[in-house]
Order: structure tokens, then C-alpha cells, then sequence
């Protein structure tokens, strides 16, 4: 009988009652992440909304920097180039490479219609300047400069998006408008989001009959059709304020019907919260409610809100626009998407000079990228399920 | 049912209290009253004023006042079907706003059909066939058309109509009709006409509408009474249409609540941009000239037809639903 050798032994190590919990590296890296660096990780999965939040994140540092992008000034107009159309940007001239160029444009005014007929002159090509001096700016407002990513050529324009009736660039006029359109957006979200925050912590935490006073105006306001009620506020805005005043005056109106759906997920979810072992422990040691909202329960779901708020950016951006297309909204000489979009009004307009409603892509384009990117991030804001 | 119905419009009269109060308040906000700026008009283009007519209205609309009792007068007068007076048209708001109102009204309810037809079968097809080719193709339309504000669409479809067809498509009805009384012609040739501005204000509302019958289509199909009901055999159609679908009619009548002002908002700008003769236009030019009973008059308007019709989708609901009709109570 002959016994092979077992091949299980006894092991002489002193036992480890914690052996089987013992994490791997990767584990231990998951569990013991921060939460928001476990919404980063699950943001990260989420293409669409990484592509989308890069898309913002390269408009909102673009606008730091419009005046130097953009080719022309805000309001420098030229006579002889009202309503062109947009110039084609060319890199070969007659076969041979000679960097990005456009062609001369020739302007004869038609005398039976009375407009502007622009012709290309295919012989006389005309180089971009890059990195060069054009039109005068105060960049921010403050400093004096007049250097500029890329120019016109000399002698020539560059109008790559075309004309308005003034002979202003189009393109440059859309950079200058995405700085007020998109700033609208967030600075409209700050109020309401403060708007939100307070009236709903304080239904939420309270009860009783601050809740209902506030969820029975919240159903009101909801009620009421957003765009005709925004109209009526905007109408009233004196006619004497300055542009700026109505900037402001437009974006608080905006927030003001704004908050209620940041309030009602802020009171729901604080009515749950509120209800929890913590809460009472804190409420018991004293604490005021201002520090139990704000410490203790705010945090638990800020991250929902920053989600919800991201989502509720566009809203803000499209009643902007909106108001300012229907000549309601800001007023030149500021200048948003919708204060560009308000010369397309007109059917005539759009037909003859279609390059006008360009900035429509844009908002398009702006709506999407916060409407994808703020579902990834509602999608991430709990890395727990 | 009965008590379910009663309770529900009367909680359906302080709302609108409260909004008629906003509306006024908003009126009353600019400076000075209607006809301080009515007899400045008047005399900045050199036309006398007629002292006579300006001491009639002013004691008509109680101007002279204090605010709640004019408050008071422009309600009562409203419940009495007497909205105030025009300045910018001279003429009673009643006669102004005219048929614009009914046409308002047809297009809104014109676009929720259109909204519920277009609605419906796509979301269920695209929630009983997630993540299929179909599915991603019809949310990445829907995407589209909830990011595309719906003037703007409108905007690009009166472009793309003038550069193909050749034809303006704005208006709501053929040149001929446009002061001819009513008749089965000209209601005719407003449907004909109708359904490029239902299409446009449709868009966003049916994209969203899309989504949101998706997902609560989805968490329906998850749970368990519908593996129950595959488990004993039932074929798969009628399992839809037995369990599931009946759900997700209750939310999908519900829904109007959230439809509505957007339907209402979208048809206000829509109105404006393809030159409709509804209520947009109209409240558009009363908001900038400042002739507050009109403007006033059509808010107060479109906030009883939002209002109106959220009652009646709830109602709708009510019939449809018997937990809604026995909660009732603790609503």
C-alpha cells in the first residue's frame, strides 16, 4: 500500500482571522475613493457627456478671450460690405499651397433691387494674418490692445460668416454673444439656485405651513406659462435703464421662475433627510437649523443638485434668447445670441440673407452639450447604486 | 367622484385668484397709468385729446382708485365677460382680441393630439426595444428636437420652405379668408394650413413627452407582475396591453400638466416669428406699447386656459384612475 504524498498541508504561519477580508489594491482603491472621485470614474464612462463637457468647457474659455479671437471689433461696421455673405476660406491658390486665404471680393450695387452683389475675384488671393494687429479693443473692458489671434488681410476683409445690415462681422459679433449668452446662463442659475436652496430647505425642513404656502406658489408659478409671463416682466423693465441695468434686470427675471424645480427637489429630498438618526443627533447637541441645512443635510445631496442645476442651465440660456429675439430681452449696444437672431426675424431677411440665423447652431449646439453633459452628471451624482 | 371633482375645482379658484392678482400687479407696474400715457401719445402726434372720452374712461376703470378697487372693478368686469379697453386699438379688448383667442385654443389642443399621437407609439417602442438600433436613433432625434428652441425650428422651417417651395408658409389661413365670417371653407383651409405650426410647436414637447413615457414605460417592464404574467405564457402583445400600457396611460393623461405651458409658451413665439393670427403677435405688440388691459387680458387668458386644462387632464385621470379618484380625499 503505498501512500502518495498529500498535496494539502498545514500551514505553520500563525492564523490570520482577517485574511479573507483583505482587500486587493484595486478594491481597496474603490472603496476607499472619495465620493467625488467615484463620480469622476463613473462621469468618465459616460462618453457623450465627456465630449459634451469639453465642448463647454472649451466655449466658456473661449469667452475669456473673445476679443482676441474674434478678427474684428463688436461694432465695426463697413459701408461697403453690408449683408455679404460669407467668405470661403481657401489653402490652394491655382494648384500651389499657400496657407489659408481669401479671395479678393468685388461689391457692385445692383440698381434695380438695390442691393449688394458680391463677387469673388479668383485672381487675387489675400493671405490671413495670424498673430497680428487690427482693430482696437479694451480687453475686459480695461486694458487697450489690439492684438488679435487672426486678422483680416491687409487691403481685404475677412468675413467668415458673412455681414449684418451694418457691415459688422458676423463671427465676431457671434464671440462677443456667447460671452452675455453664456454667462446669462450661469450667472440666472446662481440666483435661482440661492432661490431654490432657501425656499425649498426651508419647506423641507420645517413642514407645516411654510411647506404649504410654498409648494401652493410653486404650483402657481408652475402653472402660469413660462415664456408669455417672462414677456410681461421684461416689458416692464424701464426704458431708461442702462443696458447693463436690463442685463440684470432680464437675468433675475429669468431665475425668478426659475427656482421651483430646484426648490421642490431640494424640500423632497430634505424631507427625507431630515427624518434620519443623524439629524436628530445633531438637533439634540443643539445645533441651529441654518447648520443642520447647511452641514449636515445639504451635503448629502449637493451633488443632485449640481446635476439638476447643470440641466436647468439651458432653459435659462433659450428664455434669453427668446426675449431678445422677440426684441423684449437685452438691448444693444449688449449683445447676445438673441440680439443677433432678433434681425432674422423677419421672413424676408431670412430668405435673402440666410447666414443670419447662424447663430441658431449655436444655441442648438450650447442646449445639447449642457442637456447631455447634465445627464452624465445625474447619472454619476449617486456613485453608489 | 363627485367630491373628487368638486374639491378639485375649488381648489382651482384661490390659483386663480392669486394669478389674476399677479397679472394685475404686473399690469399696474410701469409708471404712471393707461391713459397718462394714452393722452401723451395722443398729443406727441398732434391730435387733440378729447377730454370728454379721456374723464369717461378714467371713471370707467375707476383710475382715479385706489389699487385694490380697481383691482376689484377689472376682476368683477372680467367674471362679466368685460376685459377693459384697448388704448392702442381704441376699441374694448373684446372686440380686439376676437377670434384670436379660438384659434389659440385650436392650436393648442391641436398639438397636444398631435403630441400624443406621435408620442405614444414611439415611446413604446422604445421601451420594449432598449438599446436597439431604433431606440438610439429615435432618442438621438428626440435629443435634437428638445434642443431645438421651437422659433428657432421655425426660423430655419420658413427658410427651407421659401429655398423649396418657394412659398410663404406663415399665416394661418389663405389671404381670402383672413376677414371672411366662418365657414366650413375657411375652417378648411386653417386645417390645411394648420399643421406646420403644430409640427413646429409640437417638436420639443413630443421629444420630451418621448422620453418621459420611455422611462416610466421601462421601470413598468421591470416589474415583477409582468414576469409573472410572461412566466404563465401570456403572448407578449397582450401582456403589453393588459398591464403596462394601462399604467403608463394614467401618466402619459397626466403628463398634460407639463405639456400644456409648454405647448402654451412655444405657440405665444411660434405665433410670432410665422405670423399667426393668435394671441402672440397680439400680446407681443400690447407688451411693447405698453397697453396693459389687452396684455393683461391675454395673460390672464392663457394662465384660465393652462389652469383649465391641467383640471381637465386631472379629471381625465381621475376617471381613468381609481387610486387617484380614492386618494382623493388626502390630496
Amino acid at each position: 500500500m503505498s501512500q502518495s504524498p498529500r498535496d494539502h498541508y498545514v500551514s505553520s504561519e500563525p492564523f490570520d482571522p482577517h485574511s479573507i477580508e483583505q482587500l486587493t489594491p484595486e478594491q481597496e482603491k474603490i472603496f476607499l475613493a472619495s465620493q467625488w472621485q467615484l463620480m469622476w470614474w463613473k462621469l468618465k464612462r459616460h462618453k457623450l457627456a465627456l465630449v459634451s463637457g469639453f465642448i463647454l468647457l472649451c466655449m466658456y474659455v473661449s469667452i475669456l478671450f473673445v476679443e482676441i479671437i474674434a478678427p474684428y471689433n463688436l461694432h465695426t461696421g463697413n459701408d461697403d460690405a453690408t449683408y455679404a455673405p460669407p467668405q470661403g476660406v481657401h489653402l490652394f491658390h491655382e494648384g500651389d499651397f499657400i496657407g489659408p486665404f481669401v479671395y479678393r471680393r468685388e461689391a457692385t450695387l445692383n440698381m434695380e433691387t438695390f442691393t449688394r452683389e458680391y463677387t469673388d475675384d479668383l485672381e487675387s488671393p489675400q493671405k490671413i494674418r495670424f498673430f497680428c494687429r487690427a482693430d482696437e479693443y479694451k480687453f475686459w473692458g480695461l486694458i487697450e490692445a489690439d492684438f488679435h489671434l487672426f486678422c483680416p488681410p491687409e487691403n481685404g476683409n475677412l468675413y467668415l460668416l458673412g455681414t449684418d445690415r451694418l457691415g459688422r462681422d458676423m463671427f465676431s459679433r457671434m464671440m462677443y454673444g456667447a460671452r452675455i449668452s453664456l454667462t446669462i446662463g450661469l450667472i440666472g442659475i446662481a440666483i435661482s439656485f440661492a432661490f431654490g436652496i432657501i425656499i425649498g430647505g426651508l419647506a423641507g425642513y420645517y413642514g407645516g405651513w411654510v411647506d404649504f404656502i410654498v409648494q401652493r406658489s410653486i404650483e402657481i408659478i408652475r402653472s402660469f406659462p413660462e415664456l408669455p409671463l417672462w414677456m410681461a416682466l421684461s416689458a416692464i423693465l424701464p426704458v431708461n435703464w442702462s443696458p447693463i441695468l436690463i442685463f440684470f434686470g432680464i437675468t433675475v427675471i429669468l431665475a425668478m421662475l426659475d427656482w421651483t424645480g430646484l426648490a421642490r427637489a431640494v424640500r423632497s429630498k430634505l424631507l427625507a433627510l431630515r427624518e434620519e438618526d443623524y439629524c436628530t443627533a445633531a438637533e439634540l447637541m443643539g445645533a441651529k437649523p441654518k447648520r443642520i441645512i447647511g452641514r449636515h443635510l445639504l451635503p448629502g445631496f449637493s451633488s443632485h443638485l449640481i446635476a439638476s442645476a447643470s440641466l436647468s442651465v439651458p432653459n435659462m440660456i433659450l428664455g434669453e434668447t427668446a426675449l431678445s429675439f422677440l426684441g423684449l430681452g437685452l438691448r444693444p449696444p449688449v449683445t447676445s445670441w438673441g440680439v443677433l437672431l432678433n434681425e432674422a426675424q423677419n421672413i424676408n431677411v431670412v430668405a435673402l440673407y440666410p447666414w443670419l440665423i447662424i447663430p441658431v447652431f449655436n444655441v442648438v449646439i450650447v442646449i445639447l452639450a449642457f442637456n447631455f453633459f447634465g445627464d452624465g452628471l445625474r447619472d454619476a451624482a449617486d456613485p453608489y447604486k | 367622484m363627485l367630491i373628487y371633482i368638486l374639491r378639485r375645482i375649488l381648489t382651482m379658484i384661490p390659483t386663480l385668484l392669486i394669478i389674476s392678482m399677479l397679472v394685475f400687479v404686473i399690469i399696474q407696474l410701469p409708471p404712471g397709468d393707461y391713459l397718462e400715457s394714452y393722452i401723451a401719445e395722443l398729443q406727441s402726434q398732434g391730435e387733440s385729446v378729447n377730454e370728454e372720452k379721456i374723464q369717461y374712461l378714467r371713471k370707467e376703470y375707476g383710475l382715479d382708485k385706489s389699487m385694490p378697487e380697481q383691482y376689484w372693478t377689472w376682476m368683477t368686469g372680467m367674471l362679466q365677460g368685460d376685459f377693459g379697453y384697448s388704448f392702442e386699438y381704441d376699441l374694448p379688448v373684446n372686440e380686439v382680441v376676437g377670434d384670436r383667442l379660438i384659434l389659440t385654443v385650436l392650436i393648442s389642443i391641436v398639438t397636444i393630439l398631435f403630441t400624443w399621437l406621435i408620442a405614444f407609439p414611439i415611446g413604446i417602442y422604445s421601451a420594449t426595444h432598449q438599446y436597439s438600433w431604433g431606440d438610439y436613433g429615435l432618442s438621438f432625434l428626440g435629443f435634437i428636437g428638445l434642443a431645438t428652441p421651437n422659433f428657432l425650428l421655425a426660423l430655419v422651417m420658413l427658410y427651407l420652405a421659401n429655398v423649396y417651395f418657394g412659398t410663404s408658409i406663415g399665416g394661418l389661413m389663405a389671404p381670402e379668408y383672413i376677414d371672411a365670417p366662418w365657414s366650413w371653407a375657411k375652417v378648411k383651409d386653417i386645417l390645411a394650413h394648420l399643421w406646420i405650426p403644430v409640427v413646429v410647436i409640437g417638436t420639443s414637447g413630443t421629444a420630451g413627452m418621448i422620453r418621459r413615457i420611455r422611462a416610466n414605460l421601462l421601470d413598468e417592464l421591470q416589474k415583477q407582475y409582468v414576469t409573472t404574467g410572461r412566466a404563465k405564457g401570456l403572448p407578449p402583445g397582450k401582456l403589453m396591453r393588459k398591464y403596462p400600457l394601462r399604467i403608463a396611460m394614467n401618466f402619459f393623461v397626466a403628463d398634460v400638466g407639463n405639456l400644456l405651458p409648454q405647448v402654451i409658451s412655444g405657440a405665444e413665439i411660434v405665433a410670432v416669428v410665422m405670423s399667426l393670427p393668435t394671441t402672440g403677435p397680439m400680446l407681443l405688440d400690447a407688451l411693447q406699447s405698453q397697453d396693459m388691459y389687452l396684455a393683461g387680458s391675454f395673460l390672464m387668458f392663457l394662465a384660465v386656459l393652462t389652469v383649465v386644462g391641467v383640471l381637465v387632464s386631472d379629471l381625465a385621470l381621475a376617471a381613468l384612475d381609481p387610486r387617484v379618484r380614492l386618494q382623493g380625499a388626502d390630496r
